[in-house]
């Protein structure tokens, strides 16, 4: 692999750039790897690529039925955070936020991690003992985060409405270190990296049925044929259901749609990420000036990848209270994904009924800031064939057992 | 941006007046079940790509629930009934049938 | 230099002046003339800069397509950035400003980038940026996002009203032009309800430029009868400067209406939105140009065809003196022939089709016009301005022909239909190789919600591009529309409206010019102009593995600016199926995605802001105690008073006199937001005993209870007091927040589950006031108001209930405490909850009376140890964990949330259980969710946390801060010695104890 550089850069601008590589090859599929990684979204391809770089396993093909980042790795509004009240959140969040910090060094591929700091605001008593409850909680657990004041708001975001109101905004959680990164990039840099790497990412791949034998995965009949491996992972966000049902068990997961919205782009006025929950919306401005703005998931099942219009009036009223000098911009675009919500809003990593078949899924509305994270944790499982000490909480027996991870506890909304 | 006829009022009522349920015709597991069952009752779904058997309640309405048989996948709707049964009716199984010849059929 | 023309302009009034400025310079122009017609008419043709680069940017459109011509207008409250100017009405007074330039216009330091190009190609900040880390934060990102947006943002909230209108109607037409006016025709003749809308203030649409002739007339005549026509059917509604936004699912449209975007002065609101239920929507938003991509084809002066026919006929605008004509295809010869109509000079038409011959191309050689064949534009000459064109070969390279002096060029690169409203809602395309263009597959509508298709694409918008064919297919679909809604043929207007069919010659795909262009050509031929894409950057992107058109676009943002890729999409795909040897219905488009133009937020948030938006919920006594010093929390819909603070008095000490007085004399509390729901019926009984943990079956007639609610999983999401009103009657009070969620939860199981049981329940927490009056006092109070109840301890014992008349106010008395205190909760009808508030305040004028607020609510209850739901439960502590083990029957063989107690980890003894705390200093206040820890780390670096301060407060009755918490297998550390670290370093040590703090032998209460 040609490294990516200024120099780079320089050299190639002086030959109209005949001589960029493909950042990724295409190769056609192999009869069968160590490990087929179903998905190359973003957590497919950190899985891929964390099996490798941690774990050397490199015979790996990642299988994709469309484009690789095109489902909800590229729909999201790229918000990074770790700010969690439960311990086993708060452990992959921040192991994910962690690596954020350094993934374009690590992948030589510039993710545009812009960590421009993540408020949440508290408007109402309810909402301020429970952000400073996770403050608490964060500093103990080693994320930094603090409860802030109405005036540190003010500063931080001059043109939020602080005074209400109907929600006057009595503070908020604020995590210097959270902010956003460029969703693409993302998976074009791990697509890169594990690619670089001898795994195979095969594009316009579709899985149609999961070959096991005897209790136990033996490989995927696909668009593309049969492929053998001794690990399957199905990392599919949207469609976890459906690769389930091929494996032969089911999910306590309900997909639903999830949309978002961006203006049309204007100067800088706005450095930071601000969350409402109270209200149903979030927004920060992207590096190419969008307002990129979101709110809760439509609740009823869902795989058009379209929501209803309602849910987009209903976020962008809280926001033009929130934030009136919005009022007289423009809605450029709205759009949706589908989102897998589990019975607590809390992913699950780890092993399934079908053995050497493992699952990563249920990430509801919060799976982009997990990326890295996810992946470790999920390469670690696949790995050792149980799960690490990030993942090992997030087991589906939980629901069985009512262990839950409930995230709600604090925020009451999504993440 | 559903419209869904309510069984009870008779009103095609437009999404805004209707709160979603979830998954219909999950039957309660109370004390004396085991495990497996009370965890199924409680969270296992069947999140369908396609025919779903779901619960509505028209809130801002008459304040009834009903259900409805609908794509998840085009969000066709076969039809509409009222709550209190435990099994969809033949008419509108039949008319799913009709409409999706390839279905597997409604499973409790 | 554009100028005005001296006699030409069908939409002006040239007896109508209005004056306005662009970048502080007083300007001329017409009624009539949309901003981008009046600038150009005033030599202006540089109107701003590109994203990327900074390269100088004049209109290249004359509609909602335009990429360049991006204004801010207005000033201070009414500024808004991004307008479109070709979209722009001019009206007196307009205040217009460029964009993304400084430090002005002609000057702009960020042109510097263009030098830079060869630099910046597709991506380029993915390769780099990255060394040393620590410049990307500090440096590299922050000047890449100060150089981001176009646009400056509003600095003032925004002074104007928007409003939202509702209407179902049976088929909504999209486009007034002559194809959408022939559908609303045809559907209206049936009597159907029509909704027809025009996103501009005029009707006809492209047939006058096109000099159609329609029946025999002239386009401009047919379109007024077609109006009239229109005008006179009741059932058909007629709207201009009203476009079609989005489609969604099942016949939902938006429509956005400007109302006073074109005269500020007017009153109103000044944009609505409109929500449209439809049966049928057509689709007749009719069709866009498209660019041919050639070096130097962002030049200002280089435009698209027809939107130099547009300025001239309607807005008698002429571009340039000398206008090069450059196309792959029939139409732009009709611009040829109207600027040579109207004096002005075509040095030549550019065509890089070598055979084409048609009655149009002829028309021009007539006129004289040099026609050359199998040519291109190997480059367009100037830097602000087109100076030339230098000719070469179409299949060659571009070696140079020969050079046309010019000063503007029309290009054509074909034509696209405008299938967004068909697409955004999963209407599918097909790819039309003869006439090069996408177009909807009408095998492949968008499904309504019986399943049939509910767009129907009509006229140019369905590829049909001439006019005669155009006319015919939109009859079809207005007729067909109606049919399939069950509208019956009334025979009136039978017959489409016929147009004389057009010999074209065949269009040539053309996706870069000439077709063998080289890598210095593809430099510099541009795509998408606000977003400085070329041809070049999508070759990259696909040199690159890029290969989707998804990630194309993503890579290059070909498509991406606020036109969302009007322009440049088919064009930027056609290249990368070129660059990928694949066909173009290969790669296929990206989704088009609502809204088709964008659209204001105030609009989308409508009339629901400041007082409108989540309007309050008031009890009776809320004005009065606005009046009183109310420190307002908000609390579920409704605002409750925190304290209410007399003059010079702090929060704090507001609070702590309402809590002494409460104790010593006796305080008032405005408790009508308790939820009050009713359960009766025959199975009323049955009913509680499945809702509540405890058993409710086996309460008294007379009698009170506190009760729990869980649910299924065991969690606890409400609790109050329970009151038997009859033997089939029970009145459940909930929390303030939570009456809602609790009736919906009961309708549910009702409903849903036991449907059988006779048992109805009612909300009815707005009918009634409640009052408590708690203290010492509070007999003697109410004594002294006057009543017809015996209040004695033995008439009335402590959870006993009765009802009669209270200072003359019919009243039902609850002998329920919250406070530990001797106290009653007077219901009383809400109309005369006030009244009974000032008579107790009058009562108790000699017994002390003060009212009080929720915080003194909340410090008692904690001195007393009883749990607040919200602050000692979150959703996931089941009652056991609060020690209300003694709320959860055990007789009962089933209750909701029983089998999920049941599970392992709700039965663990390990769980986090409720414990009171007294710190070692006794001033010392621990903060609420404060963690307590156990010393040591854990594996993850994490310390080891083992529970956390639920409720926390100084007691000023006790005279030392206490707290509760829940706290890991806190039943076993009483007596131990908890550490809870905080900010900064400090910590607070606590002391585990039992958690009720204040008369633990309830002798206060029970008086």
């Amino acid at each position: 692999m040609k490294r990516y550089s200024a120099f780079a850069i320089a050299r190639e601008a002086l030959r109209h750039h005949t001589g960029w590589q493909r950042a990724w090859r295409s190769p056609a599929p192999k009869p069968r790897y160590d490990v087929i990684i179903i998905g190359a979204g973003g957590h497919g391809l950190a899985t891929a690529y964390y099996l490798g770089r941690n774990h050397g396993i490199r015979n790996v093909a990642v299988l994709e039925k469309g484009w690789l980042g095109g489902g909800n790795t590229g729909r999201n509004t790229t918000i990074i955070r770790s700010n969690y009240l439960q311990d086993e959140s708060a452990a992959i969040y921040e192991k994910a936020r962690s690596l954020y910090e350094t993934l374009s060094q690590d992948l030589n591929y510039n993710i545009m991690f812009s960590p421009r700091g993540v408020m949440m605001l508290a408007q109402t008593e309810h909402e301020v003992r429970g952000y400073r409850r996770t403050a608490h909680a964060n500093r103990l657990q080693g994320v930094e985060t603090r409860f802030i004041s109405p005036a540190e708001v003010r500063e931080i975001a001059p043109i939020i409405a602080i005074d209400g109101p109907r929600y006057p905004v009595l503070g908020a959680l604020w995590q210097p270190r959270g902010g956003t990164a460029r969703h693409d990039a993302v998976a074009w840099g791990y697509a890169r990296a594990c690619s670089d790497m001898g795994m195979d990412i095969i594009q316009q791949c579709e899985v149609t049925a999961i070959r096991q034998e005897r209790g136990r995965v033996t490989g995927v009949e696909t668009t593309r044929g049969t492929i053998g491996c001794d690990k399957l992972g199905i990392i599919v966000a949207g469609h976890s259901g459906q690769l389930a049902e091929m494996a032969g068990f089911r999910l306590p997961i309900e997909s639903v749609a999830l949309q978002a919205l961006v203006s049309e782009p204007i100067k800088p006025v706005l450095d930071t990420v601000v969350m409402a929950n109270t209200v149903h919306g979030y927004i920060s401005q992207s590096d190419k000036g969008e307002l990129v703005i979101g709110g809760g998931a439509d609740g009823f099942n869902n795989y058009t990848q379209r929501g209803s219009f309602h849910h987009i009036e209903e976020t962008v009223r809280a926001l033009v209270e929130t934030f009136p000098i919005i009022s007289r911009l423009k809605m450029l675009r709205q759009w949706g994904g589908i989102v897998d919500m589990t019975g607590d809003r809390s992913p699950i990593i780890g092993r399934t009924p079908l053995e050497n078949c493992f699952i990563n899924c249920g990430w509801g509305t919060g799976g982009f800031k997990a990326i890295p994270g996810s992946g470790w944790a999920m390469a670690a499982t696949m790995a050792r064939g149980e799960p690490d000490d990030l993942a090992a909480p997030f087991g589906m027996e939980r629901f069985r057992e009512g262990r839950f991870i409930d995230e709600s506890v604090a925020a009451g909304v999504a993440h | 941006m559903l419209i869904l006829h309510c069984p009870y009022c008779g009103i095609h009522a437009d999404e805004t007046e209707l709160a979603p349920g979830g998954e219909a015709h999950i039957r309660r597991a109370g004390p004396g079940s085991d495990d497996t069952e009370f965890e199924n009752y409680m969270f296992a779904r069947k999140n369908p790509k396609g025919v779903h058997f779901e619960r509505w309640r028209h809130v801002h309405g008459c304040g009834k629930w009903f259900h409805a048989a609908r794509a998840t996948d085009t969000l066709e709707v076969f039809g509409t009934y009222p709550a209190q049964t435990t099994e969809p009716p033949e008419e509108i199984l039949a008319h799913i049938r009709k409409r999706r010849p390839d279905w597997k059929g409604f499973q409790g | 230099m554009s100028t005005r023309h001296p006699a030409l302009g069908r939409l002006i009034d040239r007896s109508a002046p209005l004056e306005f400025t662009f970048n502080g310079a007083r300007l001329r122009g017409f009624a009539g003339d949309t901003l981008a017609s009046a600038l150009l008419a005033n030599g202006q043709m540089l109107l701003g800069r590109s994203y990327k680069y900074h390269r100088p940017r004049g209109p290249v459109a004359a509609g909602p397509e335009e990429p360049n011509a991006l204004v801010g207008l207005g000033t201070g409250a009414g500024f808004e950035p991004n307008q479109r100017a070709t979209t722009t009405e001019l009206f007196a007074g307009l205040t217009a400003s460029s964009q993304n330039h400084w430090p002005s216009l002609e000057f702009d330091i960020g042109a510097v980038n263009q030098a830079l190009t060869a630099f910046f190609p597709a991506g380029f900040y993915y390769k780099t940026f990255m060394f040393p880390r620590a410049a990307w934060e500090k440096l590299f990102e922050p000047v890449i996002r100060r150089a981001a947006g176009l646009g400056r943002p509003p600095r003032q909230s925004d002074p104007d009203d928007y409003e939202h209108f509702h209407i179902h109607v049976d088929v909504l037409v999209v486009g007034g032009g002559v194809s959408g006016l022939t559908a609303a025709l045809a559907a209206g003749s049936t009597g159907a309800r029509v909704l027809l809308i025009e996103q501009t203030a005029h009707w006809g649409g492209r047939a006058p430029v096109d000099d159609a002739e329609i029946d025999g007339q002239p386009a401009e005549g047919w379109i007024s009868a077609a109006l009239k026509e229109l005008a006179q059917m009741e059932n058909v509604t007629l709207r201009t400067r009203m476009m079609g936004a989005g489609v969604y699912d099942h016949g939902y449209a938006l429509a956005y209406e400007r109302l006073t975007d074109h005269a500020p002065d007017m009153p109103g609101p000044r944009h609505r939105l409109w929500r449209i239920r439809a049966g049928r929507i057509i689709n007749a938003a009719g069709a866009i140009e498209r660019p041919l991509p050639f070096a130097g084809n962002d030049i200002p002066g280089v435009m698209l065809a027809g939107a130099v026919r547009d300025y001239l006929l309607n807005w008698g605008v002429s571009i340039g003196d000398r206008t090069v004509i450059v196309t792959n295809n029939d139409d732009a010869y009709r611009t040829a022939i109207a600027l040579h109509d109207a004096g002005l000079i075509v040095p030549a038409i550019i065509d890089a089709r070598t055979d084409a011959d048609s009655p149009l191309i002829a028309a021009a050689r007539e006129r004289g016009i040099r026609v050359e064949r199998g040519r291109a534009i190997a480059r367009v000459d100037g830097g602000k301005r087109v100076r030339g064109v230098t000719l070469c070969l179409h299949a060659g390279e571009g070696a140079p022909l020969g050079h046309i002096p010019c000063d503007a060029v029309a290009m054509s690169g074909g034509w696209s239909p405008v299938v967004h409203l068909w697409s955004h809602c999963g209407g599918k395309l097909r790819w039309d190789a003869e006439q090069a263009l996408f177009r909807p597959d009408p095998a492949r509508p968008p499904l309504g919600a019986d399943g049939s298709g509910f767009v129907i694409s009509a006229g140019t918008a369905n590829g049909h591009l001439d006019t005669a064919s155009a006319l015919d297919d939109a009859f079809d679909a207005g007729r067909r529309a109606a049919l399939e809604l069950g509208h019956k043929d009334k025979g009136k207007g039978g017959k489409a409206p016929t147009a004389a069919p057009e010999e074209h010659a065949p269009v040539q795909p053309v996706w870069m010019m000439p077709q063998g262009a080289g890598a210095h050509l593809q430099e510099k031929a541009f795509l998408d102009y606000q977003n400085d894409v070329k041809v070049s950057d999508v070759r990259l992107a696909a040199q690159e593995g890029y290969e989707s058109v998804e990630h194309t676009k993503r890579y290059t943002t070909l498509g991406m600016a606020s036109d969302q890729g009007k322009l440049s999409n088919i064009n930027g795909l056609a290249v990368l199926a070129d660059s990928l040897g694949r066909e173009i219905p290969q790669v296929g488009t990206t989704t088009f995605r609502p809204p088709w133009q964008p659209i204001s937020f105030g609009a989308i948030a409508g009339m629901n802001r400041g007082p409108l938006f989540q309007p309050l919920r008031k009890t009776p006594i809320h004005d009065w105690l606005a009046e009183n010093g109310a420190h307002w929390e908000p609390v579920g819909g409704w605002r409750r008073p925190y304290c209410l603070r007399r003059a010079g008095e702090s929060v704090e000490q507001a609070v702590t006199r309402e809590i002494l007085n409460t104790r010593r004399n006796v305080g008032l509390l405005d408790a009508s937001t308790l939820g009050k729901i009713i359960v009766k019926g025959r199975d009323a009984a049955r009913f509680m005993d499945m809702l509540y943990t405890n058993m409710m079956s086996t309460l008294k007639v007379g009698r009170c209870r506190y009760g729990l609610m869980c649910n299924e999983n065991g969690f606890l999401f409400d609790d109050g007091v329970v009151v038997r009103l009859s033997d089939d009657t029970f009145l459940c009070h909930t929390t303030s927040g939570g009456a809602d969620h609790v009736h919906a939860w009961m309708e549910e199981w009702l409903q849903t589950e036991w449907w059988d049981w006779q048992v109805f329940v009612a909300n009815v927490t707005e009918q009634f006031g409640q009052i408590a009056v708690v203290g010492p006092n509070a007999r003697k109070l109410l004594a002294d108001m006057g009543t017809d109840l015996d209040l004695s301890a033995e008439a009335l014992p402590f959870m006993g209930w009765a009802e009669g008349n209270i200072a003359g106010i019919p009243a039902r008395i609850y002998r329920i405490s919250f406070s530990g205190e001797l106290s009653f909760e007077v219901a009383m009808p809400a109309s005369r909850a006030l009244e009974f508030w000032r008579a107790a305040l009058e009562a108790g004028k000699s017994h002390g009376v003060q009212p009080y607020g929720t915080e003194a609510l909340h410090v008692m209850r904690a001195e007393k140890g009883f749990i607040m739901v919200g602050d000692e439960t979150d959703g996931t502590v089941i009652p056991q964990d609060l020690n209300l083990g003694w709320a959860v029957s055990r007789k009962k063989p089933d209750f909701l949330g029983k089998r999920g107690m049941e599970r392992p980890h709700m039965q663990s003894d390990d769980r986090k259980q409720l414990v009171g705390l007294l710190t070692e200093n006794p001033d010392d206040v621990l903060p609420t969710g404060a963690h307590a820890v156990e010393g040591g780390r854990r594996e993850n670096g994490m310390e080891n946390m083992i529970g956390h301060v639920t409720s926390s407060y100084f007691s000023p009755t006790l005279g030392h801060s206490i707290a509760m918490a829940l706290i890991r297998g806190g039943n076993r550390r009483m007596g131990d010695t908890l550490t809870f670290p905080l900010e900064g370093g400090r910590v607070i040590r606590a002391r585990v104890v039992e958690p009720v703090f204040y008369d633990k032998e309830g002798e206060r209460q029970n008086v």
